[in-house]
């Protein structure tokens, strides 16, 4: 299974990570449409390519972290630490 | 009549030793490393099976592992690889799907209907009239190839198991490639794990004459004493996977039937070798032609003869090495068939036999042996599940990896990458090791001078049709057939004909379909390409996959005491609770009258610390948090961010910053990451602690109107008076002397009661405290079930059974506790939506207009002409009303109280219910909670 790249652990196998799913941006629900905010809900992007992704360390340092992984390859790379959403790394 | 040979240089049989199988009932003779199909050959057997679709005669083609005529049942294990699957004493085999006998199969009467049973049959047959389907399934039934499994539970020493490694180098194949790769990345400092399928070290080397044996000798030798090597024989690689994770099946181990080996390797090595490609011509599939290297392996290895008179077709030099072992062990080799000058078969006469071979030029030569070396297939499936897209080489007439499309971490060596002398082969598999040792350091990749590639002739089939697919019984004949009618691309042919999809999975077959798909379609076998290789490379049971059951339990620390008290386990998740300890509506009216207690531990309890928890708490409940005092307790619901009612709980203020959050039992694990995904991805400025005490604490629920008296006489530092310790409010003290312990005042029940959270290893002192000294109050211990019934009469509702993963918070009628005017909280948008739009279904009170009748939890509720309108969430007869009650999902436009639903019981028929004034059933104004 894939290795991921756990800031805290080193690089870890997929298993003991729970997926989260793919970084998108948060609306601001006051201004949201019903529209734009089920967008946020249901809808990814799903590239074929390179694409930003939260997983949590469930059976390790059970932290959030992002990563960027390439859906054609499974190449990972890079992760960041607060895996927020204004983090572009 | 033996056909086993004098003693042979290379051979792996223990002469020393002879003991006796059986055969379909007969007794025969064998030796220690002799496979089931050498024993059998040995003493002239021919006929192993009986193939797949038209039960035709099969014998050995390959004598391996791969031989498709030779699968047959071990005792009660079907489908055993009787070319590899070493012999033992009183064996009991039996071939597979033949009746009544081998040799007088009934059902090879489907051969003489084969017009009947072209390829794709069964998509235009056994079709009309639908009526007869059930017939149709039963007679198809009895025509189902494979063994039979047995019922009877498994024999304790039938174990599988599973092991981790970390190997610096994983070689995949043990002939002399690997081996000499394995001691090169050994020598260079890596951890290797060299994995070999047969019995033992050494691929063809073992089959070969004096200069492949003492090669042989040297390159063991080399790897038994070269530190840093482990070795699996009976062993295969299953597949590779994401970054070098690779599946290794283990066979052959005394112990345990097999062990599933997960190897997380940072340099995997492919070297598989060859496999011999059979060729395609009418009556290749008699019994009695075998490939050059079965030949060879049946001589060389278990010193038998394969027969007596021999045509050879031969296309390269291990082809014409097999004619010289022939004659060697004294088969008298009639004919040599040159196809490298134009030679050629046209056929093979004879059915349950070779009786005469038929070739090029036209001369008839009786024979009872045919062997064929017409070419080699690389196994690259490890290679291409690695991302390898093969290509082929036309001068070689076979396919081989690209290394430009290979990972760094995966690198072949061996026959698969090229042709050369055993010298030349050694050479680059020496360079491929250190490479590989050199790229599980993590230095850069640097490139391995290939092998030469050695020219081969092309040949694939004949001029006459003949099977492809020896496994699923495919012919030439019905490839055509499959492009005639469309189906003309090599995905869609190997489906519509089934080629390449039985036990062989392609390794024999693959090449020869594409040729004669790419010469059907006009086009080449580059443009053709082959099907996708996937694991597993050979079949691995479900054993093997499961390995070890482990189940983990989780049990409070009075478990025990409840086992010895008769209670009644309900599996929860992975906890065990007690559901009741004989009679659950007498311990309802034991709370209801006096004093219950209930082991609740399960319950999610999360201890927040910091300044801005109430922060974290008005962004995840619905409500308000802001005010909650010390010392105060608050219920709170969370929503999901699309307003779907996630969970439910009561969080209590200890302190200035110190919070008690408990969540239902079902979503202590998820709240809690649900909990830390908003702290640390969406506000990590916030300063909160969370620590999960969900097992740190032992949760007791004192209910009834008796409580307060009990815990009078056990609870220390704390002031029960109800004006000290009001209804919702906690409390921090010592019971039963444990210090430490919280205390909330709440009312699931619905009585007088009092939540104790005990520091777990006291959790067993304080509940038999609790029922020692409230003997005279007729204090009971009460179960799961008994707690449902309490919380069904007062209308509180379950989240995950009252609610679903469609109800949003108004639907389970929570409008008293939304704030929508509150700052941004999550699932706000949704909800504002929810109230606006009105139209959602609600939760109310249901009672039946009978009250003797117990709807089933998930009963319909049904309205003209069936119509479903809602459904019965919860359900149970009420010890205190003496009648059953409900709650129940209805549509928005029955919710009112007082209107009749219909719901349709799933015994049959239907019952009116009316929706109750309110969700309680029971003291709906409280008043029992708060004295």
């Amino acid at each position: 299974m894939i290795l991921l790249p756990c800031p805290w652990c080193g690089p870890r196998d997929a298993g003991e990570f729970g997926y989260v799913g793919e970084i998108g941006v948060r609306p601001d629900p006051e201004a949201a449409t019903t529209e734009q905010w089920r967008d946020y809900l249901y809808f990814r992007q799903n590239v074929a390519g390179w694409t930003r992704e939260r997983w949590y360390h469930r059976m390790g340092c059970r932290r959030y972290l992002a990563v960027q992984r390439h859906t054609l390859t499974n190449e990972v790379r890079s992760a960041s630490q607060h895996a927020g959403q204004g983090d572009d790394s | 009549m033996t056909m086993r040979l004098d003693r042979q240089p290379g051979e792996v049989i223990d002469r020393r030793v002879e003991f006796t199988f059986d055969w379909n009932g007969r007794t025969y003779p064998a030796h220690p490393g002799d496979t089931i199909a050498s024993a059998l050959a040995a003493c002239g057997e021919r006929i192993f099976s009986r193939s797949f679709k038209y039960h035709r005669p099969r014998g050995l083609l390959t004598a391996s592992h791969l031989d498709p005529g030779c699968i047959v049942q071990v005792g009660d294990e079907p489908n055993v690889r009787g070319g590899h699957r070493l012999v033992h004493a009183g064996m009991q085999v039996r071939s597979q799907d033949t009746w009544p006998t081998l040799e007088l199969d009934v059902k090879a009467a489907n051969d003489l209907l084969g017009r009947f049973l072209p390829a794709g049959f069964y998509y235009k047959t056994f079709i009309h009239p639908r009526a007869l389907w059930p017939s149709y399934e039963r007679v198809l039934q009895r025509f189902a190839h494979g063994g039979v499994v047995s019922a009877e539970p498994p024999h304790p020493a039938d174990r599988y198991d599973k092991r981790h490694v970390h190997p610096d180098v994983l070689v995949a194949g043990g002939g002399p490639a690997g081996m000499a790769t394995a001691v090169a990345a050994a020598r260079a400092g890596a951890r290797v794990l060299l994995v070999e399928e047969e019995p033992a070290l050494g691929g063809h080397l073992r089959w070969g004459r004096e200069r492949e044996l003492s090669a042989l000798a040297e390159l063991r030798d080399l790897v038994a004493t070269t530190p840093g090597i482990e070795v699996l024989t009976d062993s295969v690689v299953l597949g590779r996977y994401d970054d070098n994770w690779v599946a290794v099946l283990q066979r052959g181990l005394p112990h345990v039937r097999e062990r599933l080996v997960k190897a997380r390797a940072r340099s995997l090595v492919v070297a598989p070798g060859l496999i011999e490609r059979p060729y395609v011509f009418a009556g290749n599939d008699v019994p009695g032609v075998l490939l050059s290297t079965a030949a060879r392996r049946l001589v060389n290895l278990y010193a038998v003869r394969p027969g007596k008179r021999a045509v050879v077709l031969t296309a390269n030099a291990e082809g014409d090495t097999a004619a010289l072992d022939l004659e060697r062990a004294g088969v008298e080799v009639v004919h040599v068939e040159d196809a490298r000058r134009g030679g050629d078969v046209v056929r093979v006469l004879g059915r349950r036999g070779v009786q005469a071979v038929e070739v090029a030029g036209g001369d008839r030569i009786d024979c009872d042996l045919l062997v064929t070396a017409v070419g080699w297939t690389a196994p690259a499936s490890l290679l291409t599940m690695a991302g390898d897209v093969p290509v082929y080489d036309r001068r070689a007439a076979r396919f081989r990896p690209d290394p430009a499309r290979l990972p760094d971490d995966v690198l072949p060596t061996g026959g698969i990458v090229g042709d050369g002398s055993l010298e030349q082969l050694v050479a680059h598999a020496e360079a491929t090791g250190q490479e590989a040792a050199r790229r599980a350091r993590g230095e850069t990749a640097v490139e391995i001078t290939a092998l030469p590639v050695e020219p081969h002739p092309a040949l694939f089939h004949g001029r006459t049709h003949g099977i492809v697919d020896f496994s699923e019984d495919v012919s030439s004949k019905d490839l055509l057939t499959a492009v005639e009618e469309g189906y003309d691309s090599v995905e869609l042919a190997k489906r519509y004909s089934t080629a390449t999809m039985g036990p062989t999975q392609g390794k024999l077959e693959v090449v020869n379909v594409v040729a004669i798909l790419a010469e059907a379609t006009g086009r080449t076998i580059e443009q053709t390409g082959t099907t996708t290789w996937r694991p597993p490379y050979v079949p691995v049971t479900l054993g093997a996959l499961a390995g070890r059951t482990r189940e983990p339990k989780r049990c409070s620390p009075m478990q025990t005491w409840h086992q010895r008290h008769g209670a009644a386990p309900l599996v929860a998740g992975a906890w065990i609770r007690p559901d009741h300890y004989g009679d659950p509506a007498g311990e309802v009216r034991a709370v209801r009258e006096h004093v219950g207690i209930i082991d609740v531990t399960p319950i999610g309890k999360l201890d927040l610390r910091g300044p801005d928890v109430p922060e974290l708490l008005n962004l995840l409940y619905v409500n308000r948090w802001s005010k909650l005092g010390t010392g105060r307790v608050r219920y709170g619901v969370m929503c999901a961010e699309d307003g779907v009612v996630l969970d439910d709980g009561v969080t209590g203020r200890l302190d200035d910053e110190h919070y008690l959050m408990s969540t239902t039992s079902s979503g202590a694990a998820s709240v809690w990451e649900w909990v830390e995904r908003w702290l640390q991805t969406e506000h990590p400025d916030w300063r909160v602690h969370v620590t999960p005490v969900t097992t740190a604490y032992a949760s007791i629920n004192v209910a009834g109107p008796r409580s307060r008296d009990l815990l009078r006489r056990v609870v220390e530092e704390v002031d029960l008076a109800p004006e000290t310790f009001p209804y919702m409010h906690v409390r921090r003290g010592r019971v039963a002397g444990v210090p430490g312990c919280v205390l909330w005042r709440i009312g699931f029940t619905g009585e007088l009661s009092f939540e104790l959270h005990v520091p777990a290893a006291y959790g067993l002192h304080v509940w038999e405290t609790l029922l020692d000294q409230g003997r005279d109050l007729a204090v009971q211990p009460f179960g799961i079930e008994a707690q449902r019934i309490l919380r069904l009469e007062k209308g509180h509702l379950i989240v995950g059974q009252d609610t679903d993963g469609m109800t949003r918070a108004f639907g389970a009628s929570l409008d008293g506790l939304v704030r929508l005017d509150k700052d941004d909280f999550v699932g706000r948008p949704e909800l504002v939506w929810q109230d606006q739009g009105r139209g959602h279904p609600r939760l109310v009170g249901l009672r039946t207009v009978d009250g003797s009748v117990v709807p089933a939890e998930g009963s319909q509720l049904v309205e003209d002409g069936g119509r479903i309108c809602g459904r019965v969430t919860s359900s149970r007869m009420s010890p205190t009303l003496g009648r059953s009650i409900c709650l129940a999902q209805v549509a928005a436009h029955l919710a009112e109280p007082g209107t009749e639903v219909t719901v349709r019981l799933t015994t049959g028929g239907t019952a009116a219910a009316i929706v109750a004034q309110q969700l309680a059933h029971v003291d709906p104004e409280g008043g029992r909670l708060r004295v």
